[in-house]
């Protein structure tokens, strides 16, 4: 019963959506307030029907209603709780409809702010909205309907895949649907910037807070998959260059050039063109990302739900979103003239190099990625790996990273490049410092843990000078008192270094030991000593574990007892390897145990990885610099902070 | 010969043994230079089965065949890429992480170095056409529509 009114909700919410696609786009083109008006009770309606026939399904996987198809196909009554919620989009059906919902709470977030903006520029937004939640539906109805019903309800489920059953895993997906989904709120503004005919100041201050969220929770999702990859994959590995890793990798890069892009309309009124085509782009790379995962036409770690006939309809649908937009804004981008003069050396130029070194990286990674699927139309079967990338995408980071603290202190329309770099002086000492104190403590060539350190500092420090010469050497008073998204730069910036830092140093320092090891054995593995004390049987719910207890110490001091585990889950008849590790600032201590040997002892491995958690601590920052931004009061002001007389502050503001 | 009968033994270990994970214990060669230079090949070759899965990382049998094939060949003396040239020789070039630089895939090592120049070069023109432009003419004005929908915005409501 539950089952049917959740697909009985989710057609309601395929017709709301048609309404929400035409009604609005006809009233305003024929300045109709009513019909414009009527987008915003329709995305709210959408959103609330989807929720419906998303709670629905919810509701068939926590109870273990074997009668629904993909409850049984995905969930086991011996499952733990959370892996049942997570379980409903961890398959294709299920993590559609969560597509969808996201798809939803994006227009329903439109239709709630915003009360400032133009009502024909929020209702085309919304109707373009409309139209792709439109199109997903109907995806989900015609080809991947997660509510149908099995004839003879079987006694029990045939579990999840083990891999997805992790608390890592299971938020994975939400984020960086939160991400790609994001990107098709700007996407939408765009093309009805297009229809409109006009991009001004006020259009990019409006995107701009969706496209912030989108990159936060990409952020925050990709990252959260690889450190998933990291403790879950057992050998330590954080990026793999995997089809699907690049296809949320794509959007991120491009939804961090938009981001800047934006700046310089907000601001100046130039590259207003270019912004738009980022924004389609952006969007465009999301639903190649979705059509990479649902389809599976490039093999890859990920396609745990593969079909190449739903693969074909994902793909009509990116052409004719994306087709019809890039038509439209071939038509249209002649007529977005800009109006700032700038000159060389100045902030805009600086940020057109950030967007020039993060839009060709983004095509740099897509070409790698799609090549070995070009390379087989002329009959040539390859792969692209890691290698390639590495040599192809570090060159453009690097000067990213090199032009970028110098970039960020730059005025607006003219500066100078002396001026900039004297400020930046303070950065480029402590940068060099570092290097030469990595270069000392490295042992034999190293030159990767030296550029990187050095530029990842020169990041930080370039932050935090950035920081300081904003406040204007008035002290910790006048820099608490910054705005917020001069605080939100600062961070994501500084977070980036962080990032950096860590990728060097763990990719040239880390240590890795292989044996068999005795039970009571000691070992020794970089600065520490290893000793294997017991290994044993442990039944889990809905595993068996084989756990080995491991205690490390240095020169004797003790560090930890450490217990990896091996899995098997019988419904699946799958193993997984469940990583140990001591986790410190400058290093992990990371434990895997393997098979029980012929001759007695067991394979074990242990790696030491230094700075390993900068890579995630980065992101981290990344992504809370992102949310402060958002946070910055002029962000909020824009995107509709005056509501409601009750959401207003108690202070009295400044009129803006 | 010897080389072909240990290998046949070690597959039927194999078979016995079930999965196994990525490098083992009793892989390992005993000459670290020789074992460091077999896993920097084991790094770039592709399990031919799994799913975008280097050999070294890969629990299936057929990559711990190749492992140990790449340490056999490296023992009796092979050059880094001539153990790489015969693995691919068996299996084609899908087993490659990294593309050989020829042919077609020329295109794809130019891509990067050609878009990263082209990009750069649309960049500078532009900027070269914003500095010569005059400043351009005023917004134009705000129709009656949007200049009432100001003064309510202005005056807070």
């Amino acid at each position: 019963m539950i089952a049917e009114l959740g697909h009985f909700a989710l057609v309601l919410a395929f017709a709301v959506a048609l309404w929400q696609t035409v009604v609005p786009l006809v009233g305003a083109h024929r300045g109709h307030a009513a019909a414009m008006e009527s987008a915003r009770p329709a995305a709210l309606a959408q959103f609330g029907l989807v929720g419906i026939a998303f709670a629905a399904l919810t509701v068939a996987f926590v109870t273990s209603d074997f009668s629904v198809r993909l409850v049984y196909e995905n969930s086991h009554t011996l499952k733990p709780m959370i892996y049942k919620i997570s379980g409903v989009w961890g398959n294709h059906e299920g993590s559609m409809l969560l597509w969808v919902l996201i798809l939803a709470l994006f227009g329903a977030a439109a239709a709630s702010f915003d009360h400032n903006m133009p009502p024909t520029l929020r209702a085309r937004a919304l109707a373009v909205q409309g139209a792709i939640g439109a199109t997903f539906l109907a995806f989900i109805l015609f080809t991947s309907n997660p509510f149908l019903r099995m004839e003879s309800p079987p006694f029990d489920g045939r579990d999840l895949n083990p891999l997805l059953q992790d608390p890592g895993l299971a938020l994975h997906p939400p984020f960086l649907y939160l991400g790609y989904v994001g990107l098709s709120m700007t996407f939408s503004f765009a093309v009805a910037a297009l229809i409109e005919g006009r991009v001004d100041a006020a259009w990019a201050r409006w995107v701009r807070p969706w496209t912030l969220a989108a990159w936060v929770f990409l952020t925050i999702g990709i990252a959260l998959g690889s450190w998933w990859a990291y403790y879950e994959l057992g050998w330590g590995g954080f990026w793999f260059w995997d089809p699907v890793e690049n296809a949320s990798f794509m959007p991120w890069l491009l939804a961090a050039a938009l981001l800047h892009s934006a700046i310089v309309v907000e601001k100046r009124e130039v590259l207003k063109s270019w912004t738009i085509l980022l924004a389609i782009l952006a969007f465009a790379f999301s639903l190649i990302g979705t059509f990479i995962v649902r389809s599976g036409v490039l093999t890859s770690v990920h396609s745990f739900a593969s079909d190449p006939t739903r693969g074909v309809f994902i793909l009509v649908i990116l052409g004719v979103f994306v087709g019809g937009a890039l038509t439209l804004f071939a038509a249209r981008a002649g007529a977005m003239t800009a109006r700032g003069v700038f000159s060389t050396v100045s902030r805009e130029s600086a940020l057109l190099l950030n967007n020039v070194l993060l839009a060709v990286a983004a095509f740099v990674v897509f070409i790698g990625t799609i090549w070995p699927l070009l390379a087989e139309t002329w009959g040539r079967t390859l792969s692209v790996g890691p290698p390639f990338f590495e040599q192809a995408f570090t060159p453009f980071m690097v000067v990213l990273a090199l032009a970028l603290p110098i970039g960020a202190i730059l005025p607006w329309k003219r500066g100078q490049i002396g001026r900039a770099v004297r400020v930046m002086m303070p950065a480029a000492t402590f940068a060099g410092a570092v290097m030469v104190l990595v270069f000392a403590v490295s042992t034999g060539r190293s030159g990767l843990a030296v550029i990187g350190a050095g530029l990842g500092s020169w990041l930080i420090a370039g932050a935090v000078v950035e920081l300081w010469f904003r406040a204007n050497k008035g002290g910790v008073a006048r820099l608490m008192r910054l705005p917020r998204a001069d605080w939100g730069k600062a961070v994501a910036h500084g977070g980036l270094g962080v990032t950096f830092i860590g990728i060097a140093l763990l990719t040239a320092w880390q240590t890795e030991d292989i044996r068999v090891a005795q039970v009571g054995q000691t070992f020794p593995v970089g600065r520490y000593e290893i000793t294997l004390e017991a290994v044993d049987e442990v039944p889990g719910p809905n595993y068996i574990s084989t756990t080995a207890t491991m205690r490390v110490t240095q020169g004797g001091r003790e560090v930890g007892t450490l217990r990896p585990e091996k899995r098997v889950y019988p419904v699946q008849a799958m193993p997984t390897t469940e990583a140990a590790m001591h986790n410190g600032i400058f290093r992990d201590v990371y434990l895997v145990i393997g098979d029980a040997q012929a001759g007695g002892g067991w394979a074990v491995r242990s790696y030491i990885k230094p700075f390993v958690n900068w890579i995630w601590a980065g992101a981290a920052l990344m992504a809370l610099g992102g949310l402060l931004s958002l946070s910055d009061r002029r962000i909020r002001v824009a995107a509709g902070a005056a509501r409601a007389p009750a959401t207003r502050r108690p202070k009295p503001v400044a009129a803006e | 010969m010897r080389g072909l009968l240990r290998r046949a033994l070690l597959v039927l270990a194999l078979i016995a043994a079930g999965p196994v994970l990525a490098v083992q214990p009793d892989e390992i060669l005993a000459d670290p230079a020789l074992e460091a230079r077999a896993r920097e090949i084991s790094r770039v070759l592709r399990c031919p089965i799994c799913q975008g899965e280097t050999i070294d990382d890969s629990n299936a049998g057929i990559s711990r065949d190749l492992r140990l094939y790449v340490r056999e060949r490296l023992v009796e003396g092979d050059s880094n890429a001539e153990v790489i040239d015969a693995v691919t020789a068996r299996y084609g070039e899908f087993v490659l992480f990294e593309p050989r630089a020829t042919g077609s895939n020329l295109i794809l090592y130019l891509a990067a170095p050609a878009m990263g120049l082209a990009g750069l070069g649309l960049a500078f023109a532009y900027i070269r056409s914003r500095r010569r432009m005059p400043e351009a003419e005023p917004a134009p004005p705000l129709s009656k529509e949007e200049q009432a929908r100001l003064d309510r915005i202005m005056a807070g409501d």
